[in-house]
């Protein structure tokens, strides 16, 4: 069975974002929270050198990443030597593919799942209901998404757009019960109905933040406390780990795992840090009798040596999208890929191509302010990496658009030509401005005037 | 002291004063100033929309027109930053690289010039009392100039009302305000209240484009602002 892993339906990029534009709701959630965790950050970045800390994290992922071959052999030999199963998967097929058929060896009937972006990459909620398992998800973000039917809207905080009086409603037609719009009473219910789903499950699938070479840990962070009984109380654990996301040795892990949070929202330390060193072992009492570890290229090693090499450093703590205006702006969910953000903007077209409507368009959706690279944890350029994306994107839409820039450049190259279009360009705006402002243009220009007026004096009259 | 003087073809376009206003600023605070004839545009437009190609033809123009030693000023923190930022990558590796890492590497922004020569203009004769101050996303963080404008205005003696979210993209963002005009709308409107709640007389900043979508957005949505680029705050 061929798993379905992109979602490209839906309406065009920029329909989607007017669509959130439009959504003042949407904004003023987006907003109030964006605005808290920017301030989180700006004190902890004064309080504990960010940036002294930012600089050598760099140096820590631009070594793992050129080391990632032998990084990844040992963190496999050393998985498997604490107990642990091991399965590199080429792509998100194959690593759906290997879940399911577990889950169908086991005779699985419930899974639980604690907060991966790596599950979203390869849809495996999707594959595992289409065969018939139930899948809970048990962050409450990606709970709160599963009843609504949404995908993550934040690589952190998946339902980050919605706020608590629409989490009640939703809680509400679930339970049938009359829930107040309470935070506690809401967290409460929440705990209630999830408990019993951890006992009950089969499997457990997690992410892995950091996979720690020199020990074979498995490093998952949270805030909930689910990561720890997803990963503890079902007989079977499942971490889904991108290949990307491994660290020599635990000095890089400890930087790397105080850096995080502190990127992500402000905090020096997760409230919880699971360190998974294999399954439960002879005369220990908790833990899983099975531990696999499902590491997904589908994408990733290929872009070792590249100019967009440094993607791979991204530790994802989800800094860039609530420092990027356009996300603030539109949400993560007009995005239409489980990355959004400046990050997703970035690693959409690189593991998937930039010929997917999303691939193509999503690189265009940033106005370059740099903003992401100046929240970056570990200093990716983002917007040369938007730039240098852009350039490869050749779908037809974006081929048009370099016809005329052959033509463009065939004219500004030459002063001569150059110096009659300005003449030309002024005329026209002497002829069309009215009291120094034209309030609508022909043609592709319409596009400027269906937001603002253009002034043809400068110093603009109000 | 002398100095290039790169126009901006936006400037060129639809507000040649301003570059007028820049070569005069400069020329007053005893700065010898010539404005090559061959030069056309820095190339960023085709740079960001994703065609280097072609950029780098635009470009190499302005490698010709900028020959030589001497410093070239900008009056635009976005061109400005094209030439330091991007222009070694655009020629990385061709015959042109080494006269690219020369030009980027004589190449400043007007109010950047200004300060590290010790230059002060004063204030142009209908300079406002108060102004606030936009912070161009390229000047700010490519160029990391978010000191020079501001020494610059204080040095007019013209009182700064700092807005909030000063830092925050305008929404310009080149072809992104034609592409996605909608959410450059709404950013471009969430600057303009901003910059009217200083209750400041007029919004400056060190680039053109994002005055030129900020007042533009302003207009229409019913908050008129008052704007001038930097030159024109320091002209005569």
């Amino acid at each position: 069975m061929t798993i379905p892993v992109t979602y490209d339906d839906g309406p065009p990029l920029r329909a989607r974002t007017q669509e959130a534009v439009a959504d003042d709701q949407l904004r003023a959630n987006l907003r109030s929270t964006a605005a808290s965790w920017t301030a989180g950050r700006e004190k902890m970045r004064a309080e504990f050198g960010f940036d002294e800390m930012r600089d050598r994290a760099r140096e820590i992922r631009r070594d793992n990443i050129r080391r990632l071959p032998e990084l990844l052999d040992r963190l496999e030999e050393r998985v498997r030597a604490n107990g642990g199963v091991v399965y590199r998967a080429a792509d998100r097929d194959a690593a759906t593919r290997y879940v399911l058929d577990l889950a169908r060896a086991r005779g699985a009937r419930l899974v639980a799942k604690s907060k991966s972006m790596a599950t979203e990459e390869i849809k495996l909620n999707e594959a595992l209901e289409e065969a018939g398992l139930r899948v809970v998800e048990t962050d409450l973000g990606e709970w709160i998404l599963q009843l609504a039917g949404q995908r993550p809207s934040h690589i952190i905080a998946p339902a980050v757009h919605l706020n608590r009086t629409q989490v009640a409603e939703l809680f509400r037609a679930e339970s049938g019960e009359d829930l107040p719009d309470d935070r506690e009473a809401l967290v409460a219910y929440a705990r209630r109905r999830l408990r019993e789903d951890f006992a009950a499950a089969d499997i457990g699938v997690s992410g892995v933040n950091l996979g720690v070479a020199d020990t074979g840990t498995l490093c998952v962070m949270e805030n909930e406390g689910n990561a720890r009984l997803v990963t503890a109380l079902p007989r079977i654990h499942v971490a889904v780990m991108g290949a990307e996301r491994v660290v020599a040795d635990w000095d890089e892990a400890a930087h790397i795992l105080q850096l995080l949070p502190m990127a992500a929202i402000g905090d020096d330390a997760s409230t919880y840090v699971n360190l998974v060193t294999g399954p439960r072992r002879d005369g220990e009492t908790d833990g899983p009798e099975e531990l696999h570890l499902v590491i997904l290229d589908g994408g990733r090693t290929a872009l070792r040596g590249t100019e967009f090499e440094e993607a791979l450093h991204c530790i994802r703590c989800g800094a860039c999208l609530y420092s990027c205006p356009m996300w603030r702006t539109v949400g993560g969910q007009a995005y239409g890929s489980p990355y959004s953000g400046p990050i997703g903007a970035v690693i959409t077209p690189l593991l998937e191509g930039t010929s997917s409507p999303r691939g193509s368009e999503l690189p265009f959706l940033s106005s370059l302010c740099g903003a992401c690279h100046e929240a970056c944890p570990v200093g990716i350029p983002l917007h040369d990496l938007l730039v240098r994306i852009r350039g490869a994107v050749s779908t037809p839409v974006h081929r048009r658009e370099r016809r005329g820039a052959r033509i463009w450049a065939a004219a500004w190259r030459r002063p001569l030509v150059y110096r009659a279009g300005v003449r030309l360009t002024r005329l026209g705006l002497r002829v069309l401005g009215r009291d120094g402002w034209i309030t609508k243009l022909p043609g592709p220009a319409g596009r400027w005037t269906s937001q603002r007026d253009l002034p043809t004096r400068w110093p603009p009259t109000p | 002291m002398r100095a290039l003087l790169m126009r901006t073809c936006l400037a060129d376009h639809v507000a040649p004063g301003v570059a007028e206003a820049a070569k005069r600023v400069l020329e007053r605070q005893g700065v010898e100033v010539t404005v090559p004839r061959a030069q056309t545009c820095c190339g960023q437009p085709g740079w960001t929309a994703g065609h280097p190609d072609q950029a780098r033809q635009v470009a190499r123009q302005a490698l010709r027109a900028f020959a030589g030693a001497d410093p070239v000023v900008v009056p635009s923190g976005s061109c400005a930053a094209m030439v330091t930022h991007a222009y070694h990558e655009l020629f990385a590796g061709r015959p042109e690289e080494a006269a690219a890492r020369d030009l980027a590497g004589r190449t400043f922004e007007l109010t950047q010039f200004l300060r590290q020569n010790d230059l002060a203009p004063g204030p142009a004769h209908d300079a406002p009392a108060s102004v606030t101050y936009h912070d161009s996303c390229h000047m700010l963080r490519l160029l990391g100039e978010r000191d020079s404008p501001r020494e610059i205005i204080a040095g007019a003696g013209v009182e700064l009302r700092e807005m909030a979210d000063t830092d925050v993209c305008c929404g310009f963002g080149g072809a992104f305000s034609v592409t996605f005009p909608e959410v450059s709308g709404a950013l471009g409107e969430q600057k303009a209240r901003s910059a009217a709640d200083t209750g400041a007389k007029e919004l400056v900043a060190c680039d053109l484009s994002c005055l030129m979508h900020i007042v533009g957005r302003g207009r229409r949505v019913g908050v008129p602002l008052r704007a001038r680029h930097i030159a024109d705050l320091l002209d005569g």
